[in-house]
């Protein structure tokens, strides 16, 4: 099989101004963006969440664990329809208006990250409900004997631990989110993987547009593996075991 | 505002998303056969003491898992029908064939990385112990670890064919009409897109809820009686 590889293809002119490769480098930034933005929402939301589900309250548990329950059990790609056909009509009408009067590219980016977010924010619970789980009850305990009230003993006693357990965990959710912004492509979110489709189709070398497109993804995974091993080593704990 | 109309789900509509379930189904359990078996020589030739199998494992399966899925299937449906073409000589739609293969090769670097923790959480004497019995390595591993591991494993692996069957949905980008890809295209068609979403969702959630709670008893009675 000979194939010859046409790499400057990502120079020729696109459309307007722009080239291929500004296609790929928008595509690119907008997959950023998503998974930065969703990241900040599933991460308050999650902890939120996460916390609820460890608190001695049965209807705060009970929220939060069908909350968990509900979203792991129907795949994104359903969630982000749901997202972008129903929820606008479930809005207030003064929110709903300034959600159509915006381009369609932002609408669509607005409800997908939305949903990326409360997708992510299930896993993200799941995963400091598990950090909290994973400390000695004699902690809670002994911070409410010495006059804690509970806020406080989760702020100043189980919370700072347990964020520091789990740091693993939430880098591989992190990859997750950047990973799962791909399938907002299928409600018109003009990201990397839309970005992938669009350059196959109008360049016809598919080869060099998926390869590019991949690289772009290992690029985006290799920043947050480097982003998050500064985090770890900023956060661990002194005396523990965490050398891999 | 909200208007539902739930009438175009009319017995034929029914039969439609049926058979697109089946689709789904079959592509699950392509993957889930292919990714236990495959996963697990990725498993083994990670943790081999040859430096370019464990090499080759290594790269395989950081790779697979550094790429969404729908970019693999999008590959996959460009690369399997040319090199089809240049074997075969067919045109026939490739499409179920390109996801099945495209699928199966994924998810068994995400089985590869369950197997992997599972050999490991095998004491090492097991292994020391069966050697000592006269057993040559891959026996050892086929007789005496492999059984431990993936009993040890089987809630995980459970739990992630409840993820692989979810992620079924994504052959939506290459247009194989799975369940969604049939629920979305007759909810385009008769403009009731809202309604055939809430029944996909509901469908999904029926399914993948039923199946956590029959794991989550499955595990506790396992840990009982061991």
């Amino acid at each position: 099989m000979h194939y010859t590889w046409q790499w400057d293809v990502f120079l020729q002119t696109a459309s307007g101004r722009q080239t291929y490769l500004d296609w790929l480098l928008s595509g690119m930034w907008t997959t950023v963006q998503m998974g930065a933005l969703g990241w900040i929402l599933a991460f308050g939301l999650g902890s939120i969440l996460g916390i609820m589900r460890t608190v001695p309250h049965r209807f705060a548990r009970g929220i939060a664990t069908a909350y968990v329950e509900a979203v792991r059990s129907v795949p994104l790609i359903v969630q982000l329809f749901l997202w972008y056909y129903l929820m606008p009509s479930l809005l207030p009408e003064g929110w709903r208006t300034w959600l159509f009067a915006e381009p369609p590219a932002t609408t669509s980016f607005v409800t997908a990250t939305l949903g990326l977010g409360f997708f992510t924010a299930a896993r993200v619970c799941e995963q400091v409900r598990a950090g909290i789980e994973s400390l000695p009850r004699g902690q809670l305990n002994a911070a409410l004997a010495m006059g804690f009230t509970l806020p406080q003993a989760y702020r100043y006693v189980l919370l700072p631990v347990a964020y520091r357990v789990i740091v693993a965990p939430m880098t591989s959710e992190m990859l997750s989110i950047f990973k799962n912004s791909s399938i907002a492509a299928s409600v018109g979110v003009l990201e990397l993987f839309a970005r992938a489709r669009q350059l196959n189709d109008y360049t016809a070398h598919s080869y060099e547009s998926f390869i590019a497109v991949i690289a772009c993804y290992l690029l985006i995974n290799a920043a947050v593996i480097a982003l998050m091993t500064l985090v770890e080593r900023r956060a661990r704990l002194p005396g523990v075991m965490n050398a891999r | 505002m909200l208007d539902f109309d739930f009438s175009t789900l009319t017995p034929a509509a029914i039969a439609t998303l049926a058979s697109g379930m089946l689709i789904s189904l079959q592509v699950a359990g392509t993957a889930l056969a292919v990714g236990l078996i495959w996963g697990t020589v990725l498993a083994l030739m990670r943790l081999s003491r040859f430096r370019l199998l464990s090499l080759v494992a290594t790269v395989y399966i950081n790779l697979f898992r550094s790429i969404p899925l729908p970019m693999v299937l999008l590959s996959f449906y460009l690369i399997v029908p040319q090199l089809l073409r240049s074997l075969f000589d067919s045109t026939a739609d490739t499409r179920l064939l390109s996801a099945l293969v495209g699928f199966a090769l994924f998810e068994s670097a995400y089985y590869a990385e369950i197997m992997r923790a599972g050999i490991q959480s095998v004491p090492k004497g097991q292994l020391a112990a069966a050697m000592a019995l006269g057993m040559k390595p891959l026996q050892a591993m086929r007789l005496v670890v492999l059984p431990q591991a993936f009993r040890k494993m089987l809630p995980l692996l459970l739990t992630q064919l409840i993820v692989l069957f979810q992620d079924t949905s994504l052959v939506y980008v290459i247009s194989l009409t799975d369940f969604f890809t049939s629920a979305e295209g007759m909810g385009e068609r008769d403009g009731r897109i809202q309604e055939m979403m809430i029944v996909a969702g509901a469908v999904y959630f029926i399914i993948c809820f039923s199946a956590s709670r029959l794991i989550n008893r499955l595990s506790a009675a396992g840990r009982r009686f061991s």
